[in-house]
């Protein structure tokens, strides 16, 4: 692990972002199975560091695209916890009105344009957020998180060429869990390290550890910093693993038990920031029992909220098919 | 106020100006852009506006469309030429899946304010690729707007409430007509969407129609004119969102609807022209409904075989007067 400096605050503040994740989706993978919730839903457990690196590096302003595995990416980049709860169970209250439900969450006024259904559908909406931010002159970032799986759209080719052409502020993440759905990366994709394909656009590329928190954070800050200052897109290969299946109820039979159980134990990003920070003494034991359960309380009211609402009013379904007049 | 004559082209392009005129976040993308497009009609805006406005793009009809979906969203908005309407297919997963849904699937928390200009029809021989016309598929879509105006100065006003409409708008230019000249009215003006309009007033039967098909409507109309049939030519315009008023006040006076257009018959606009005039005409008794377009094939290149497959004026003569039996 990296040893950039951290003070107490600061890493309180991540391991809070890491474990609220982490909860949220231990909490609606558990109302998934017991069939509260409507749909289908995919969890990022494992994955945190990615999202909360990445996020903790950005401005409100900057703007993310997401996945489908996206309610990391939106909690980390500053979404309502009662809000996306609410739109997980398709409440009026929820971030998109219910509208959207798990795969469609957002917020665009912290920058959230969206979790996408379509893999590989935020490259070029990405894109167009960081041609906006130029063009008006505004000193903001575009981060277009995806995963391995969506590398292999034509879309991926599509935006980073063009990215690429005008130097574009974007970075683009890849999540790399080394599966889509259920099939190993290894099968589809020539090059385990997505990062190597940036000379192909004229654009910097990196590949790095994403289970390491400070590795993201490090990462971020150099494409950051490239992208604010004129020097154009990067595409970072951050190296990741799922702890649950592609989505809740998922049997898992493309992968071995001692895979996962491996992974659960030695790569989990939030026990190796909290061995590392205990290590470092920057936060004590008993600190981090304190932000779970304060974390854990949170998730239980974002609960009660969520399912108090009211659902949407079935009269207002043809709302919003298009811009009504005054809105 | 006076008029000029000049091509349907020009007349986008004094839109454009207009627009970007006034509202300096609007940008145009699209292939071969500031060489002016495939039919001249963005000729001059890149000297105008500059590079940073007048975007040419690489050959990613995908991206042209995510680009706009994601630059609008963030507080643009996009004028994308798609050339010609075949190559929106490359970007239908963007123009389904991403700009229509953006609103509604979000919760209202964003418009997409982009327009994707569009060449459609036959010309003369260009062939099954680029011959098409696919505003059935467009329509079939929940938001998404559809224009397909048929000659210059309803292309300039149209194209003016495009750009102004905070949605998404597919705007069809026909590519025969894209070169001829009309009279455009002079100045700034605004046709609203979802407004038709009678070109051509009649009382024995209403032909509904919309793009290249108005043109080819009227010449029937004038040939027909002289058997003493009297043809009520409906422009549409818009087909989404349609003036149905407009179209069931016609059906009710002729009593006779022939709905016609370039694309194909089966499964197309015309049967959703029929199915309103259907749902809205008051007194079914004495309506009687008929429809014209393109027989269920790909557009053939031989100039023999293309007219086999795709109406024209002479087809409309033929069909009124089977219908009417004159
Ligand atoms: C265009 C498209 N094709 C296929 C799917 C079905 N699908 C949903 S998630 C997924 C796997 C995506 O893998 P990856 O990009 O690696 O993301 P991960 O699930 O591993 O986070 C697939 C194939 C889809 N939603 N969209
Ligand atoms: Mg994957």
């Amino acid at each position: 692990m990296d040893s950039s400096p951290l003070d107490r605050t600061r890493a309180i503040d991540l391991l809070r972002t890491m474990e609220t994740i982490r909860a949220f989706e231990t909490r609606i993978e558990a109302l998934f199975k017991q069939g509260l919730l409507p749909g289908f839903v995919h969890s990022c457990a494992g994955q945190e560091a990615i999202a909360t690196g990445v996020c903790s590096r950005l401005d409100r302003a900057d703007c993310i695209t997401s996945t489908h595995r996206g309610h990391g990416h939106a909690i980390a980049k500053g979404i309502e916890l009662d809000a996306i709860f609410a739109e997980l169970y398709g409440k009026a209250a929820g971030a998109c009105g219910g509208r959207g439900g798990s795969m469609h969450v957002a917020d665009f006024s912290i920058g959230m344009l969206g979790a996408n259904g379509i893999v590989g559908g935020g490259f070029g909406i990405a894109v167009g957020a960081a041609f906006a931010a130029r063009y008006q002159r505004r000193e903001q970032v575009a981060v277009c998180f995806f995963g391995d799986g969506a590398a292999n759209k034509g879309t991926f080719h599509e935006a980073l060429n063009f990215a690429g052409v005008h130097a574009l502020p974007v970075v683009f993440v890849c999540e790399n869990n080394r599966y889509a759905q259920f099939t190993a990366a290894s099968r589809t994709t020539a090059v385990a390290d997505i990062s190597v394909r940036a000379a192909a656009y004229g654009i910097e590329g990196d590949s790095i550890d994403g289970n390491d928190l400070l590795a993201v954070i490090d990462a971020t800050d150099r494409a950051v910093a490239r992208a604010r200052s004129g020097g154009g897109a990067t595409l970072i290969n951050m190296a990741t693993y799922r702890h649950s299946g592609h989505y809740v109820g998922d049997a898992e039979q493309y992968r071995s038990r001692e895979e996962v159980a491996a992974s659960r134990s030695e790569q989990d990003p939030i026990q190796r920031f909290t061995a590392h920070i205990v290590a470092a003494g920057v936060v004590t034991e008993s600190e981090i029992a304190d932000v779970r359960l304060a974390v854990e309380a949170r998730i239980d009211a974002a609960q009660q909220f969520a399912e108090a609402a009211p659902f949407p009013d079935p009269a207002t379904a043809m709302r919003d098919v298009f811009t009504e007049a005054g809105s | 106020m006076g008029s000029r004559r000049m091509t349907f082209g020009q007349a986008t392009l004094e839109a454009m100006q207009y627009a970007m005129d006034e509202d300096p976040n609007v940008v145009v993308i699209g292939e071969d852009i500031s060489w002016g497009g495939n039919f001249g009609q963005f000729r001059g805006l890149v000297d105008r506006y500059g590079p940073e406005r007048v975007v040419d793009m690489p050959i990613s009809e995908s991206l042209i469309v995510a680009m706009a979906v994601g630059a609008s969203a963030a507080g643009l908005k996009v004028v994308a030429s798609m050339s010609f309407v075949e190559f929106t297919l490359g970007a239908m997963d963007e123009i389904v899946n991403q700009a229509s849904k953006f609103r509604y699937m979000f919760g209202g928390q964003v418009s997409v304010p982009i327009v994707l200009r569009a060449s459609d029809g036959v010309r003369g021989s260009s062939g099954a690729q680029h011959s098409s016309s696919l505003e059935g598929m467009f329509c079939n879509v929940p938001g998404l707007k559809v224009v397909a105006p048929s000659n210059g100065d309803d292309a300039k006003g149209l194209l003016r409430a495009a750009i102004a409409d905070p949605d998404p708008v597919v705007y069809l230019e026909h590519k025969q007509i894209t070169g001829q000249r009309s009279e455009v009215a002079d100045g700034d003006h605004v046709v609203p969407l979802g407004s038709a309009k009678i070109v051509r007033p009649g009382s024995d039967i209403s032909v509904v129609t919309y793009s290249n098909m108005v043109n080819h409507a009227l010449v029937a109309a004038e040939e027909l004119a002289s058997l003493g049939v009297s043809v009520e030519v409906v422009d549409l315009r818009s087909l989404v969102p349609l003036d149905v008023a407009t179209i069931a006040a016609s059906a009710a006076r002729t009593g006779v609807v022939l709905a016609a257009h370039e694309s194909w018959t089966f499964g197309g606009f015309g049967a959703e022209i029929l199915a309103q005039v259907r749902e809205c005409v008051p007194d079914q008794s004495q309506l009687r409904t008929h429809r014209l377009g393109a027989r269920s094939a790909p557009i053939p290149f031989s100039p023999t075989l293309e007219p086999a497959i795709v109406p024209g004026a002479a087809d409309l003569v033929a069909e009124i007067r089977r219908i009417l039996a004159v």
